[in-house]
């Protein structure tokens, strides 16, 4: 997952300092907001493999991203990008052993640096790096698949909050089609398989959704411009992820957004370079 | 080369490192772990010390445990409610000092068997006889487990059956018969109960009882007042049974008080042992829980007190399914077994090895998971689980079994569960939102795993080399001694399958020692009571219990491996009442019965 975090507003003159001190920047806002559903589910019902492995997690995506910005750009980075990744990894990965954080960290960080096509990195980040441990390492390495506890509220909290700043993000476009394709495609595998509607509705519940579908599927570097694109994008993307549900694929949701995030960024890549290319012969 | 081209180039080689560095990690921990291939049983010996045989249909016994029908309401999840109650618990029923085995089937109407030692490298079931095999009558429930303890002192061993239904009580009459004694003790109409064990909490020599519910009291799996019974998460549920803590009075009636010393508790108990952990004299209660944390209860000698967070066991939340105590890297301290499920791709919780941390005891105790450095952590969907020195070298090995629904080889229910287990409480705790299993497996046809412990803190996988090949469907584990030769056997129930007895063969370099105690002060059955052995400059403890692993109860009587040339220096027994009794250089390759000093 990446900061979704594009929407800043022209600089203005701040009337009072205060006012300016506990304002935040839109850069802060998802980091803060994926922190305190870290802490509202730690501390709800105990939601960490462990403090260590997460520490461990936002630690490696930290320090790798100030050495590769180092290398790659020659200044030093705002980490707000790279603690969300971090964090998400320390979440989303649930392995007894350590080298997957370490690992996944690592890859994802990575991947934003070496695997660029025009300048861009494709992939949202940790999209990328936990899909590639659940598909080469399923012996180690699983997905969160747990709940909110027994509890109602935090996860209402969470949807409220995460709705409010998605939409102060201006991307609410994206989380708010993505859920309802989902529901209409659970509904649809319902009738296909037979299996209740609730079991087909719960995953949307469990908060693994809720960090992919307010950070990862809503990642401005990985998304495309339009608004209305974003929007079938992620229909798709959810189209596919009944896809690959219906053949019974546990990590479907990840593996949706890691086949059709790079190709509808590709397809925005190529309608770009033909609509610059004619420019380019007349000028 | 510009030096950001070869920057890029090197990050990327990195990267590229990275991605398949699981296939490599996974390569490398494959030719680390385990020893795959059948060896014949004297490569066996010879390259493990010890080789297994199944013989239960030469040793005359031919038990198939059979699974109940529920509620019809649950007909399309049937066979993962239906999963357990295969069971097996050694006792000297008789006191003829051939260990006998006792194991419960659970279909309505099925029969328990009791398995009399004939002396002769057979069984003989006289469970009918002794009036415990119809136990699983229409209206009372059905077996999940045994655990045998001698609450009136009397010398005999007394049998508690524990089920998803009316627990029952039945005192032993001098090894002629039982006589049925739940009403006059006092035991509750229904506990959908998954584990119990004897143990004195309060050293008063006299056994006490522990039971764990799993569903709720007040279910009654076969007529549902609700679907609504399922638990309430996948990994955080209370909504299970209560816990019930059984005071024995001495006058043939027990008081309930688990509420009074500290026992409060609805989490969803699978598994439950006791032991000294700190020294204190006193039998601290382990519980592990399905859908949940474990538990630790710190007992002194009065009151529990739940030490699962501070311990480090009760932390991170899995499916609990095994609790034994082993002594593995010869310290006098126990480590603590749990086991949980891991499915390749979907779930991998890892079982848990507890080890005491260094510098930690009394109660500032606490626990570090080494199941993965010590080679223990992936066994499947791990039920029961038990610690002995199956190759009498001197360390304690490890047995676990596993499996849990056995159909259809080729369509798996995994996708399904994992999608409802992700639900919230209100769509997961309602059996009538989960997917029909339709003949899907459910981690089915796993190998079991017989890890051999180096002394270091190493297990290998040794269970294909030494002849443990079953795929049945796992659930409880004991090992005894059965034909007094020294070594210890393996008993295994499965559910929906045959009871399976493994025959061991250890080489005899290998020595050994046993120790069959009898309380005088202390409770006869000397349920609590500690050996420490002393031998070759090293120690290690083993207690007496009143239950442990899943569904399960080892011989009470105490083996230890020697290894080769063994000097045994002695034997410091701690009893129950808390006299301490040593035995100076005793002898190997004996059984020594030793009573409690007056």
């Amino acid at each position: 997952m990446s900061q979704p975090s594009i929407a800043i507003g022209p600089k203005t003159a701040e009337p009072f300092q205060w006012k300016r001190f506990f304002s935040l920047d839109n850069r802060y806002i998802a980091p803060a907001f994926i922190t305190c559903i870290l802490i509202v589910g730690q501390i709800s019902f105990g939601f960490l493999e462990s403090y260590k492995k997460t520490g461990i997690a936002i630690a490696v995506s930290l320090v790798s991203e100030l050495i590769l910005a180092r290398i790659f750009t020659g200044k030093w980075p705002n980490l707000a990008s790279a603690y969300i990744t971090g964090i998400s990894v320390g979440i989303l990965v649930r392995s007894p052993a350590i080298w997957p954080y370490v690992v996944c960290a690592l890859i994802s960080i990575m991947s934003k640096y070496v695997l660029r096509i025009k300048g861009r990195h494709i992939w949202n980040p940790s999209n990328f790096g936990i899909s590639v441990l659940l598909f080469l390492a399923p012996e180690t390495v699983a997905g969160l698949s747990i709940q909110w506890g027994n509890y109602l509220l935090p996860m209402l909290v969470i949807w409220v909050l995460g709705s409010v700043i998605i939409a102060r993000l201006h991307r609410f476009n994206i989380t708010g089609t993505y859920v309802a394709c989902f529901s209409i495609f659970a509904f649809l595998r319902s009738y296909i398989t037979g299996s209740p509607w609730q079991s087909e509705v719960a995953p949307l519940t469990g908060p693994m959704y809720q960090l992919f579908i307010f950070f990862m599927i809503t990642d401005p570097k990985t998304t495309v411009r339009s608004k209305f694109w974003q929007c079938v994008v992620v229909a798709v993307v959810a189209l596919v992820e009944t896809i690959l549900r219906l053949e019974h694929v546990v990590y479907a949701p990840f593996y949706a957004l890691f086949l059709v995030g790079p190709a509808a960024l590709l397809v925005e890549m190529w309608f770009d370079s033909r609509r610059t290319v004619p420019a380019r012969v007349t000028a | 080369m510009k030096p950001g081209i070869a920057a890029r180039i090197i990050v990327a080689i990195i990267f590229g490192g990275l991605v398949l560095s699981p296939l490599i990690i996974k390569r490398f921990a494959a030719r680390q772990g385990e020893t795959k291939t059948k060896l014949d049983s004297q490569t066996a010996l010879a390259r493990h010390g010890f080789y297994l045989q199944e013989v239960s249909r030469a040793a005359g016994v031919n038990f198939e445990h059979e699974a109940p029908t529920l509620d019809p309401r649950l007909g399309h999840i049937m066979p993962q409610v239906a999963s357990m109650g295969a069971s097996v618990s050694i006792v000297d029923f008789d006191h003829d000092r051939w260990p006998d085995i006792y194991v419960t089937s659970s279909k309505e109407g099925a029969k328990n068997a009791l398995y009399r030692n004939m002396h002769d490298g057979t069984f003989k079931d006289v469970a009918e006889e002794m009036g415990i095999a119809d136990v699983n009558r229409a209206g009372t429930g059905v077996s999940m487990g045994a655990v045998w303890g001698d609450y009136d002192n009397d010398g005999f061993e007394d049998l508690l059956l524990i089920k998803w239904g009316k627990p029952e009580l039945f005192h032993n009459d001098a090894g002629h018969g039982f006589t049925r004694v739940t009403e006059q003790v006092g035991l509750p109409p229904w506990i959908n109960a998954n584990t119990a064990l004897w143990f004195d909490y309060d050293g008063d020599g006299l056994l006490d009882l522990f039971i764990g519910g799993y569903y709720s009291e007040d279910v009654d799996l076969w007529h549902l007042a609700s679907t609504k019974m399922m638990p309430d998460s996948f990994e955080y549920a209370k909504n299970g049974g209560r816990k019930y803590l059984f005071h024995n009075l001495g006058n043939g009636k027990f008081e309930e008080v688990s509420e009074k010393v500290g026992i409060n508790s609805r989490r969803w108990a699978l598994a439950s042992t006791a032991g000294d952990l700190r020294g204190t004299g006193h039998p601290d209660l382990f519980i592990a829980n399905d859908y949940g944390v474990s538990e630790l209860y710190f007992n002194d000698g009065k009151r529990f007190h739940e030490v699962g967070e501070q311990t480090g066991v009760g932390f991170a939340p899995k499916s609990g399914m095994n609790a034994s105590f082993g002594d593995i890297l010869n310290q006098g301290r126990y480590a603590v077994y749990v086991s949980n499920i891991s499915e390749e791709g979907v779930l991998i919780q890892g079982n848990n090895l507890w080890m005491p941390k260094e510098g930690s005891s009394g109660d500032k105790l606490q626990f570090e998971n080494l199941a993965r450095d010590f080679g223990v952590e992936i066994g499947g969907w791990s039920f029961g689980a038990q610690f002995g020195d199956l190759n009498n070298d001197g360390n304690l090995d490890l047995y676990l079994t596993n499996g849990y629904v056995s159909l259809d080889r080729n369509r798996s229910y995994w996708y399904d569960f994992s999608k409802i287990a992700g639900g919230h409480s209100t769509i997961i705790n309602d059996a009538k939102n989960w997917p029909a299993m339709e003949g899907r497996s459910l981690s089915g046809y796993q190998t079991k795993h017989v890890w051999l412990n180096d002394g270091s803190g190493k297990f290998v996988d040794v269970a294909q080399a030494v002849g443990v090949t079953d795929t049945f469907d796992g659930r409880a584990v004991a090992l005894a001694d059965l034909w007094n030769r020294g070594v210890l056997d393996v008993i295994v129930a499965n559910e929906r399958g045959p009871l399976l007895i493994y025959k061991n063969t250890v080489t005899p370099e290998n020595k050994w020692i046993e120790f069959e105690l009898e309380g005088t002060k202390s409770n006869r059955s000397a349920i609590g009571a500690q050996v420490t052995l002393f031998w070759n400059g090293q120690k290690q403890a083993q207690e007496v219990s009143g239950g442990s692993g899943f569904a399960a109860q080892n011989q009470r009587r105490l083996h230890f491996g020697l290894g080769k040339s063994p000097q045994i220096e002695k034997a410091e027994i701690r009893w129950p009442s808390g006299k301490i009794q040593v035995v100076e250089n005793p002898a190997a390759n004996q059984i020594h019965a030793v009573k409690e000093p007056l």
